[in-house]
C-alpha cells in the first residue's frame, strides 16, 4: 500500500491549482454575482487539457487517468463550483460515453471538439417527471426512415444554453422502465431541439440549468450512441465517472470552506484574541478537516479503481455521498466560523454554502446513492 | 540557438517553512518542493527565444534524486532534454561548487545563450548565475527584463534604480532574469504526458570528470553556522487617548522606551 502521487499526477495537481488560484479565484465571486458563464477560463481549461482529461491523445484530448482527473476537478473546484461543474459535465457526461459507447466516427465528430472546448456538452437524462427515477422517462424515439425523431422534455440540463453537443436519453422500444431506453448524440442545430427556461437557482449561478425541448427533432441514424435499448446501461455506467467527479467537485467546496475558515479564525479576534484559540473553533476546524481528508482519499481510489478497469459503483456512490455531505458540513461550519461575516456576500463562504447543497442532489441524491451501496451488499 | 537553462527546486514558501530544533537547517518534513519561480521564468524565456529562432531549449539541475520533479516541470513546459547532476559528494557543497558543475555540464554541450534565475527564493543568494558565467569565460548580466536576439549578440534590458540600463553583450553569454522578464506558461496536460515520456539523464561527478575535493562539500568556503527561525511578531498595542497631545506622548514613549529607536 503506497499513498503517494506519481510525478505526472502532482504536476496535473500543480498545474491545475496554479491556474485556479491566478486565473479563477479572483474572479469567482463577480461570476456568481453576474450569474456570468465563464467562457475566458473555459477555454483556458481547454487549453491546459482539462476539457477532456480522460480523451485520448489521438482525439485531441489530454490522455490521462481518472486519477489526474479528480486532482485537477478539486482545485478547479475549490475556487469555483461552477466551472467545475461545467468542466465534469463536459468530462464525464459527455466525452466518456462517447469514448466509451461512441462509434469511430462519433468520436472523430465530436471528441477533438468538446476536448479542445471549442464546442461544450450537455446531459439530457432527467425529466420533469423523471428524476430519480430516471427508468420512468417518458421523451420517445421513433424510427423514420433513416432518422430518429425525438420527443418530450428534459429538465435541470447544465450547460444546455451554452452546449452544442446533447446526450440525449428517450424510449425507442416498447417495453416500460429501464429496457426501452436508447442514448443519442443531438447537435444544437438539428432541426427540433431548443433550449427552453433558464432555472434561477439557489448556488452555481455561473453555469446555466435548462429545460430542453425536444418537438419532432429529427437525428440521423448514426447518431445512436451505443446499442439500440440499451441506453440505461451508457447512463449508469456513465454516472459511475460522473459521481466520482461530483465527489472531487464536493472535497474542493469543503476544502475552500476550510481554508477560508482557519484564514478567518487566525485573524478574527474577540474576547481579546483570535477565534482560533477557542476550543469551539478548533473542533469545527478539526471535524472539516479530518472529513475532507476522508472523502478524498474515497474518491482517489473510486477513480483508482475506474482507471483500472474494475467496477466501482459502490465506491463511486460512497465517494459522492461522504464527499457531498461533507461538503455541506463543512461549508455549514465555515459559514459559523465567520459568524454574520459569513452570512453576506463580502466573503465567499457564503457562496460554498450555497454551491454545496447541489452536489447532495445532482447526479444521484444521498438518498439514491445510499440506496446503490445497500443494494450492492444485499443483492 | 541552443540554450541551457539551469535550475534549482525550492521549497513552496506559499507553505510554512519550519527550522530543525537543532538549527542544522530546515525541516524538509512535509515541504512541498517545486521549481524555483525565477527559474520558471528563465525556461520561458528559454522557450520564446527557441519558438523565434528555433533550436533546442536543454535545462541543468544539480540536487538530490527528488530535484528531477523541477526539471520535469520544465520539460511538461516544453523544454527538449534535462540533465540532472547529483553525487552524495554534492551534499553540502556551495553556490562556488555548484557552478563549477553546472559550468562543466554546460562546457560539454552547445550553447549559444545560457539563462538563470536571479535568485533562487530558498537562500536568495543570487549567486550561482554570475559565478558560473565565471568560470565558463562567458559575458554576462544579471536581473534582465527584457531579450532580443541578434546576429552573435543578445539585447538585454535591465531595470536599475531610476531607469532602465540596455547592453548589447556578445553571445554566447549568460543571463539571469529578473521575474518581470515574461509571464511563464502553465505546463499543459498534453505537455506533462509528453514530459512523462522523456528520459531525464543523470550523471555523476566521476561522469563529468570533476574532483569531488574541488567542488563538494570538502571545497565549501561557506558553511552554514546555524539556522534560526524569524523572531515571532507580537500582537499589536492598542492605546486610547484622551487627546491627540497624549496620543502623540504615548507613541513618542513606546519608540523610545519600548522599541528603542529614539
Amino acid at each position: 500500500m503506497e499513498f503517494h502521487l506519481t510525478e505526472e499526477h502532482r504536476l496535473v495537481q500543480q498545474t491545475a491549482r496554479e491556474f485556479a488560484t491566478r486565473e479563477i479565484l479572483p474572479v469567482a465571486s463577480q461570476l456568481d454575482a453576474e450569474h456570468r458563464f465563464p467562457t475566458e477560463i473555459v477555454q483556458g481549461l481547454a487549453q491546459l487539457g482539462l476539457m477532456g482529461v480522460t480523451v485520448p491523445e489521438q482525439y485531441g484530448g489530454a490522455g490521462m487517468d481518472h486519477v489526474a482527473y479528480v486532482l485537477a476537478m478539486e482545485e478547479v473546484a475549490r475556487a469555483c463550483a461552477s466551472t467545475a461543474a461545467i468542466m465534469s459535465v463536459n468530462n464525464s457526461l459527455v466525452c466518456d460515453p462517447i469514448l466509451r459507447y461512441g462509434t469511430e466516427e462519433q468520436r472523430r465528430r465530436y471528441l477533438p471538439v468538446l476536448a479542445s472546448g471549442r464546442e461544450i456538452g450537455c446531459y439530457c437524462l432527467t425529466e420533469p417527471q423523471a428524476g430519480s427515477d430516471a427508468a420512468s422517462l417518458q421523451a420517445t424515439a421513433r424510427l423514420d426512415g433513416d432518422r430518429w425523431v425525438l420527443n418530450g422534455t428534459k429538465a435541470f440540463v447544465t450547460n444546455a444554453r451554452e452546449a452544442w453537443v446533447f446526450i440525449v436519453y428517450a424510449r425507442s422500444e416498447p417495453e416500460p422502465g429501464p429496457r426501452g431506453i436508447s442514448a443519442f448524440i443531438v447537435e444544437r442545430d438539428f432541426p427540433g431541439i431548443s433550449v427552453g427556461k433558464v432555472e434561477r437557482k439557489m448556488g452555481l449561478l455561473a453555469a446555466s440549468t435548462c429545460e430542453v425541448l425536444l418537438e419532432d427533432c429529427r437525428v440521423p441514424g448514426e447518431n445512436l450512441l451505443g446499442a439500440r435499448g440499451e441506453g440505461f446501461k451508457v447512463a449508469l455506467s456513465t454516472l459511475d465517472g460522473g459521481r466520482i467527479g461530483i465527489a472531487a467537485q464536493a472535497v474542493g467546496i469543503a476544502r475552500a470552506a476550510l481554508e477560508d475558515g482557519v484564514a478567518y479564525a487566525r485573524q478574527r479576534r474577540q474576547f481579546g484574541r483570535p477565534i482560533a484559540e477557542f476550543q469551539a473553533i478548533q473542533w469545527k476546524i478539526a471535524d472539516m478537516a479530518t472529513r475532507i481528508e476522508a472523502a478524498r482519499l474515497l474518491t482517489l481510489r473510486a477513480a483508482w479503481l475506474r482507471d483500472q478497469g474494475r467496477r466501482c459503483t459502490a465506491e463511486a456512490s460512497m465517494a459522492k455521498l461522504f464527499a457531498s455531505e461533507t461538503a455541506m458540513f463543512a461549508a455549514h461550519q465555515g459559514v459559523q466560523i465567520f459568524g454574520g461575516y459569513g452570512y453576506i456576500k463580502d466573503y465567499p463562504v457564503e457562496r460554498y454554502f450555497r454551491d454545496a447543497k447541489i452536489t447532495e442532489i445532482y447526479e444521484g441524491t444521498s438518498e439514491i446513492q445510499r440506496l446503490v451501496i445497500a443494494r450492492n451488499l444485499l443483492a | 540557438m541552443d540554450v541551457v537553462v539551469c535550475v534549482k527546486q525550492v521549497p513552496d514558501t506559499e507553505q510554512p517553512i519550519r527550522v530543525r530544533a537543532d538549527g542544522s537547517g530546515i525541516d524538509e518534513q512535509g515541504l512541498n518542493w517545486i521549481l524555483n519561480y525565477y527559474d520558471e521564468h528563465a525556461v520561458e524565456e528559454a522557450l520564446r527565444v527557441r519558438e523565434r529562432h528555433g533550436g533546442t531549449v536543454t535545462v541543468v539541475c544539480v540536487g538530490p534524486p527528488r530535484a528531477t520533479e523541477a526539471l520535469r516541470t520544465a520539460l511538461a513546459m516544453g523544454a527538449d532534454e534535462a540533465v540532472h547532476v547529483w553525487d552524495p559528494a554534492l551534499e553540502g557543497a556551495d553556490h562556488l561548487g555548484v557552478s563549477r558543475v553546472l559550468a562543466e555540464v554546460v562546457r560539454r554541450m552547445p550553447h549559444d545563450l545560457v539563462l538563470c534565475g536571479r535568485l533562487a527564493t530558498d537562500d536568495n543568494a543570487s549567486v550561482v548565475g554570475a559565478a558560473l558565467a565565471e568560470y565558463l569565460g562567458l559575458a554576462q548580466a544579471t536581473a534582465i527584463a527584457k531579450l532580443e536576439i541578434g546576429d552573435g549578440v543578445a539585447t538585454v534590458e535591465r531595470e536599475v534604480e531610476g531607469g532602465v540600463e540596455v547592453l548589447r553583450v556578445p553571445l554566447p553569454a549568460v543571463f539571469t532574469v529578473e521575474r518581470t522578464i515574461n509571464e511563464p506558461r502553465y505546463p499543459t496536460l498534453p505537455g506533462i504526458m509528453k514530459a512523462k515520456r522523456k528520459e531525464i539523464r543523470t550523471l555523476s561527478l566521476q561522469d563529468l570528470g570533476l574532483d569531488p575535493a574541488q567542488v563538494g562539500a570538502a571545497a565549501a568556503r561557506v558553511r552554514y553556522a546555524r539556522f534560526d527561525p524569524p523572531p515571532r511578531r507580537e500582537a499589536g498595542r492598542v492605546v486610547t487617548p484622551e487627546s491627540p497631545e497624549e496620543g502623540a506622548r504615548l507613541i513618542a514613549q513606546f519608540l523610545q522606551d519600548t522599541a528603542k529607536v529614539l
